[in-house]
């Protein structure tokens, strides 16, 4: 817990919304799957296996200078809460937190270092998943920096590696590159334009698939859509990357170009859409966390079209990551009830648009009534 | 979860995007199939079970090695890939050889790794000298992209692995 107290704002990066196109772009995930030559993988691997393996992390750890000051976290170590918060800010995967009735494998770990903004998930299927995770649309950085942390615990671990398989992973659908590259995009105009299907196809046609907020098994809210190669080996990861960073390039105009199809066609039902839903966000007494999203949607469309002067993209982040359920829990220290944890919800949003939301031209805030 | 239709288990859950809306139906395997909804479709997205039922007897590479398939290191038996779809250990590789080609093939289109070339701990010249080309088309791209942060760390590297 203390470990725990003192690194709160690990995998927070992203939320400032700094990087290329971060209204449509939420950020970048780059990430690799990596296993220790000799060892059982993840699902068969033995107790003594596990600990080897974290033992490799946490000695390797200071000889690199890219994980300098950073932490290893056991999931045992940690109340349930706390794990959950991890989860929900996407820095351990729900096969990491193991079964609800039993809780993590021992040797179950996260790596969060210092400054940078990735994070190494230890014992999950494979043993090591190295990520990284940057705000808005930068997949050649984010590839890079991977590489090198990659390049670093390569010479101080050793891989398990087959000359003409690649990197060896416990699914062969990692296998080869072990490489996961995935972007996630807010598309509420060829959503409401029913030109989704078609993008989503088209998609499917040159190998990328997509999923919900929360990857593999995840539903969609709030127009958010998560897309990532789908083919790991055969390709380069420079090659799989571009030809991501291209695809998604693509899809940005696609969505800019219905956004303006909304705004020639429909601008009165678009602007009444998204004030209505800042209206209900700024006010409502409950909020499930689905109705949210989809109403941060519309809010975030009209933040993109500048039709919400004075509220900011970071602020539409922050809700999206502090009104999830194990966050609201940790601010009121105690486990909510669902309908209790709906009304922290809305008052938690309440709350931060009351400072943080649409302010009108030349007037005042428009929080300064009572919330 | 119960079927919307009638109390039996959902196990059909069928997201459609009309009209803006996102709508889930939950439905049961018969309520789905009077919908014309099949609970296991065609595999127009990847379907991992499909392709490891094709693995070993009856399918592509069904070889006397693979049929009777047994890690030797792990244990792992081919029906335990089969059902989990994840293999125990590095050496499975080498274990299910014959077979893991048309799988992989049939995965991502191809079998064999051209991407980043791993050093061992006791490299052979070859491994040396494939993972030099490696280098050298990952500095290329470095150099067009005018990063030329990683372009100094690759020269590097590469000063460091050239024979000398």
């Amino acid at each position: 817990m203390d470990e725990w107290a003192s690194v709160p704002d690990y995998g927070l990066g992203w939320l400032d919304a700094s990087g290329p196109n971060a209204d449509i772009v939420l950020s970048t995930r780059v990430r690799l799957a990596r296993n220790v030559q000799g060892r059982a993988f993840g699902p068969r691997a033995r107790l003594n296996d596990r600990e080897a393996v974290l033992r490799s992390v946490r000695d390797s750890m200071n000889r690199i200078e890219l994980l300098g000051g950073s932490h290893v976290i056991e999931l045992v170590d940690l109340e349930p809460r706390v794990r959950r918060i991890l989860h929900e800010r996407r820095l351990v995967s729900s096969d990491l937190l193991g079964r609800d009735d039993k809780g993590p494998e021992h040797g179950a770990a996260v790596l969060l270092p210092d400054e940078h903004p990735f994070s190494i998930m230890v014992n999950e299927e494979d043993h090591l998943r190295v990520q990284a995770v940057v705000s808005g649309l930068r997949l050649q950085d984010t590839w890079s920096l991977v590489d090198r942390l990659d390049d670093a615990l390569g010479r101080e671990i050793a891989y398990a590696y087959h000359h003409e398989f690649g990197f060896l992973t416990s699914c062969p659908t990692n296998a080869g590159t072990g490489l996961r590259a995935s972007v996630l995009v807010h598309l509420p105009a060829l959503v409401l334009t029913k030109e989704i299907g078609k993008v989503l196809q088209g998609l499917s046609q040159v190998g990328l698939t997509f999923r919900g907020l929360y990857g593999e098994g995840s539903e969609v809210v709030g127009n958010f859509f998560q897309v990532s190669n789908q083919t790991t080996l055969g390709q380069s990861e420079e090659d799989l990357i571009d030809h991501l960073e291209r695809m998604i390039s693509q899809v940005i105009q696609y969505e800019q170009h219905a956004r303006q199809v909304l705004l020639r066609d429909a601008a009165n039902v678009t602007e009444d859409k998204i004030w209505r839903a800042y209206g209900l966000l700024r006010y409502a007494r409950s909020l499930s966390f689905e109705e949210m999203m989809n109403l941060l949607s519309g809010v975030r469309l009209g933040v993109s079209l500048k039709l919400l002067p004075g509220l900011r993209v970071y602020t539409l982040n922050k809700i999206m990551v502090f009104t999830q359920a194990a966050h609201l829990a940790q601010a009121a220290g105690k486990d909510l009830p669902a309908t209790e944890c709906d009304a922290h919800r809305a008052a938690y949003v309440r709350r931060i648009l009351a400072t943080e939301g649409v302010v009108p031209p030349g007037g005042e805030p428009a929080g300064t009534e009572r919330t | 979860m119960k079927c919307e239709r009638c109390a039996e288990e959902a196990v059909v859950h069928f997201t459609q995007i009309m009209g803006g809306e996102m709508k889930t139906t939950h439905l049961c395997e018969t309520c789905a199939a009077e919908k014309g909804l099949d609970p296991n479709p065609p595999p127009q997205k990847f379907q991992l079970s499909n392709l490891l039922a094709q693995m070993g007897p009856g399918g592509e590479g069904s070889a006397a090695s693979v049929v009777s398939g047994t890690c030797s290191f792990c244990g792992l038996e081919l029906a335990d890939f089969r059902e989990s779809g994840r293999f125990g250990c590095p050496h499975c590789y080498t274990a299910f050889e014959k077979g893991l080609r048309g799988l992989l093939r049939r995965i991502h289109g191809a079998t064999e790794h051209v991407g980043k070339v791993y050093l061992p701990v006791d490299p052979t010249a070859g491994d040396r000298s494939r993972r030099l080309d490696g280098l050298k088309r990952k500095l290329q791209r470095a150099v067009d992209s005018e990063d030329f942060e990683r372009a100094a760390e690759l020269r590097d590297e590469i000063n460091a692995i050239e024979p000398v």
